[in-house]
């Protein structure tokens, strides 16, 4: 209970004039450096993942981790909130070494840290989640009245809208990750460290984060945003650290940094991740049509409630919308992989509602799944078997009973070479593989075969960002020589880039198709929260 | 002859029977729900019973009292509920194979040392009758749930205490949240091996008690294997009452009803084939389990153990 309620204690000694009844995390300097960390090495078999890496935080200040995946950020976190020991260096907090290694003792040291997925117990209520694992005040009972009064406090004074007896199974995502804060500021943290958090928010649940975020650092909370989103990056925080292959490249003040010179730190090379807006496309037939398509999901519960659309030759149709509105099943029913409980799915012209998945695949169509690793591949199988996965019954990879291993081995390396797949080898294990050339393996099995229809279902969700510009040209390509594609995606700065016309799903209905050069992020963002139905 | 199922009097001694009956599924099954609240399938249960049973009658059989052996079943429950914690948790096995291997091991060990160290059946004088003063005056009522022994009231006892503790204690919370999501668990700082070794152990010993209650407490005699595989209809309960004690005191109560009923129908000299009354509850286990799908308020982790991951 001690250090659940520091931060109301410090209101109290302190007497901060905050309309809103603020608490501050504790009497502070501002810059002052909170916690310091000094030749962090840790090691993986086989990978160095943080290479002798300095990090500082200051108190009031928002720093931003960036690099692309593996290059380390969410590892020296890790370290820093106690989930991982280094090997060699030292952490410092408030000028003094303390040893950190376990969660508790980071709690106890005030540093909280808000995972990308969330560490909630869905069946648990709010208070309940927030009390777990902290001290009664009446052990061996609990004390679940007195935690509710604190979160009451706490969320009045930040901004942070909660209802403390609600089921955490009942909350919207955005809700979840305030219970998340909430967690850690009960804890009495004074350091918050974010780890994509915006990934899973619509814009305006963006802007709220943000906005509670700003009012924590006026208070004098130390804030780690990891984030590979440089416009999120640039907007938000104060001073930016690039890794690289577990490398420090350096630490900057945001003010002197553009996106330009960020994604080079990043990457280590000069990055194009946007397309000329003004291209006019030429699109031909309808290629995939679906129309009044209903289904249900694996609870049974309907998950598509008739959506219909087409995509034509030619262009990239986005899907917009905030996960588990029904995306995973539009992808499987279009893929046959989910059976429909109603309407029709036609592939150029030819209906398939009732198609097994290898035929739709023969007629012409690509499927990138959202589970890349579950899905997509077969993890012990070598990139040479991923590769010929569909094809390997056909001519002239086999002749019908024996597989033609000359040709598949020449076909997965042409392939490799055409698509920048890193791997020692083609008979080296799919599973050792990094997240990004997994995606490129897919991405060449799925387009070597000229498809003439694509859905991609989160393609580029946690891969590195010089993959990401990889698929984006490969999407855009085939989008020139006639694909149509779906892209279903989460990233609204994605889906505007790439897309010629964005769907928003909602509840398994499609809200509205708009043109991507007549709509914004904000539009998009009210859809995809479920508002604009009275426009119908 | 059904009429004379339906006199008052024999209404009256089969809900008697009923309640009585019940107290060794309330003891495994409470004891079982601990552990699967934490995440952890116990499939063990009829073995740590057989163990249970076997120690509170030898400790009393060599003339120490009943409350003594009910102190060694405890002791012997929670030594099996470590080794079951060490199996499935710190070891990670399987937590389905690892049950059926603690079974057999107590299974067997319970008939080996009952041929060594007694070697042919013998009885006790076990807990007696406890009538509670003016309530078990009661006309009927009064025979049907006030007159019994100690560890019959003990098991119906337990029902609001393992609520309590499970709902209303700091212990508790961490059981529900290890059970649902350990990984959030451990980031708050909860020892996910902890929290299941404590339920284990608490699990060992009311399932030690509820052998105990058999041996001691309702036919004062031992035999090998003398539990009949109670112990997995016990394990059966906990998913049959959704998880919650209630449940599970609902459950105990409609198995030990149709145990009871089975009782009197022999007893009385009903003409239906013993094969068949005997049958009668393990059917109805597989009928109810058949059509409680009910899967709402399963633990997420159960039988899933823990690795900190990346």
């Amino acid at each position: 209970m001690a250090t659940g309620l520091r931060g109301i204690e410090d209101s109290i000694v302190y007497g901060i004039a905050r309309p809103t009844g603020g608490h501050r995390a504790v009497n502070f300097r501002l810059n002052a450096p909170f916690v310091q960390m000094y030749g962090i090495v840790k090691r993986f078999p086989g990978v160095v993942a943080c290479d002798h890496v300095d990090f500082d935080v200051r108190r009031g200040e928002l720093h931003a981790l960036l690099g692309e995946n593996g290059a380390g950020k969410s590892t020296l976190m890790r370290i820093l909130y106690g989930l991982y020991q280094a090997e060699e260096g030292r952490i410092l907090r408030d000028g003094a070494e303390v040893e950190i290694h376990s969660p508790t003792d980071a709690i106890r040291q005030g540093i909280g840290m808000i995972h990308q997925h969330f560490m909630l117990v869905d069946t648990l209520t709010v208070t309940e989640n927030v009390a777990l694992g902290l001290k009664s005040s009446r052990e061996p009972l609990l004390d679940l009245d007195r935690v509710e009064v604190g979160i009451r406090e706490l969320s009045e004074a930040y901004g942070l809208q909660i209802d403390p007896r609600a089921p955490v199974w009942t909350l919207s995502v955005g809700e979840r990750q305030r219970v998340e804060i909430m967690k850690a500021l009960y804890r009495g943290a004074n350091m918050l460290i974010l780890d994509e958090p915006t990934a899973v928010l619509t814009p305006q649940e963006v802007e709220e984060l943000f906005v509670t975020l700003g009012y924590m650092k006026e208070n004098g909370y130390s804030l780690v945003l990891i984030s590979h989103k440089l416009q999120e990056i640039l907007a938000i925080s104060d001073r930016i650290t690039v890794l690289r292959e577990g490398r420090l490249v350096g630490t900057v003040p945001t003010e002197e940094m553009s996106r330009e010179e960020l994604a080079r730190m990043m990457v280590g090379r000069d990055v194009l991740l946007e397309r000329s807006r003004d291209d006019e496309i030429d699109v031909g037939e309808v290629r995939l049509r679906l129309d009044d398509v209903r289904a249900r999901d694996v609870t049974g519960q309907p998950a598509l409630q008739g959506v219909s659309l087409s995509v034509q030759a030619g262009e990239i149709l986005g899907v917009a919308g905030i996960s588990g509105n029904g995306q995973r099943e539009l992808a499987e029913v279009i893929a046959g992989l989910r059976p429909m409980s109603g309407g029709s799915v036609e592939l150029d012209g030819t209906p398939i509602t009732d198609w097994t998945t290898a035929r739709r695949t023969e007629l012409g169509l690509a499927y990138i799944p959202e589970e890349r690793m579950h899905d997509g591949v077969v993890r012990d199988f070598a990139v040479s078997e991923n590769l010929v996965l569909q094809e390997h019954t056909s001519e002239p990879f086999s002749n019908g009973i024996f597989l033609a291993f000359d040709y598949i081995a020449q076909f997965s390396r042409q392939l490799i070479q055409d698509f920048y797949i890193r791997t020692p080898d083609i008979r080296t294990m799919t599973r050792n593989l990094s997240g990004g050339n997994i995606q490129r393996l897919i991405l060449a099995r799925e387009l070597s075969r000229r498809p003439k229809v694509l859905v991609a279902a989160q393609p580029t969700r946690g891969i590195d960002i010089g993959a990401i510009e990889y698929i984006y040209q490969q999407l855009l390509e085939q989008r020139d020589t006639g694909m149509a594609t779906l892209l279903i995606s989460e990233d609204l700065d994605e889906l505007l880039a790439l897309c010629d016309r964005i769907a928003v799903i909602y509840e398994g209905m499609i809200m509205d198709i708009l043109d991507r050069n007549e709509t914004t992020a904000e539009e998009l963002g009210l859809l995809m929260a479920g508002v604009g139905l009275q426009k119908q | 002859m059904v009429d004379e199922l339906l006199t008052v009097s024999t209404l009256i001694g089969i809900l008697h029977s009923c309640v009585r009956l019940a107290t060794p599924y309330l003891f495994a099954a409470l004891g079982e729900t601990f552990g699967q609240r934490s995440g952890v399938l116990n499939l063990g249960v009829d073995g740590i019973m057989l163990m249970g049973a076997f120690f509170a009658f030898y400790v009393v059989f060599e003339g120490h009292s009943l409350w003594v052996g009910v102190l060694a079943a405890i002791v012997i429950g929670v030594l099996m509920g470590l080794l079951k914690a060490f199996v499935s948790v710190t070891m990670q096995s399987l937590q389905g194979i690892s049950g059926i291997g603690l079974y057999l091991f107590g299974l067997g060990l319970s008939s080996l040392l009952f041929k060594t160290l007694i070697g042919s059946v013998e009885g006790v004088s076990g807990f007696r009758q406890l009538p509670i003063p003016l309530l078990s005056e009661i006309p009927g009522i009064g025979h049907i749930l006030f007159n019994h022994n100690a560890l019959v009231y003990l098991a119906y006892l337990m029902v609001p205490v393992s609520w309590f503790v499970i709902n209303r204690t700091t212990l508790g919370l961490k059981i529900r949240a290890v059970g649902h999501n350990p990984e959030a668990a451990d980031t708050l700082g909860v020892s996910v091996s902890g929290v299941r070794y404590t339920t284990l152990m608490i699990g060992g010993a009311l399932a030690a008690v509820g052998g105990a209650s058999l041996s001691i407490g309702l036919q004062n005699v031992f035999q090998e294997n003398m539990t009949n595989g109670l112990g997995f209809i016990a394990v059966a309960l906990v998913y049959f009452g959704s998880w919650r004690t209630v449940g599970v005191l609902g459950g105990a109560l409609l198995f030990s009803l149709v145990n009871a009923l089975q009782l009197w129908v022999q007893a009385l000299d009903i003409p239906v084939p013993s094969e068949i009354a005997v049958m009668m509850p393990y059917i109805m286990t597989i009928v109810v389990l058949a059509f409680t799908a009910r899967q709402i308020q399963k633990p997420a982790a159960l039988a899933r153990s823990y690795e900190r991951g990346e």
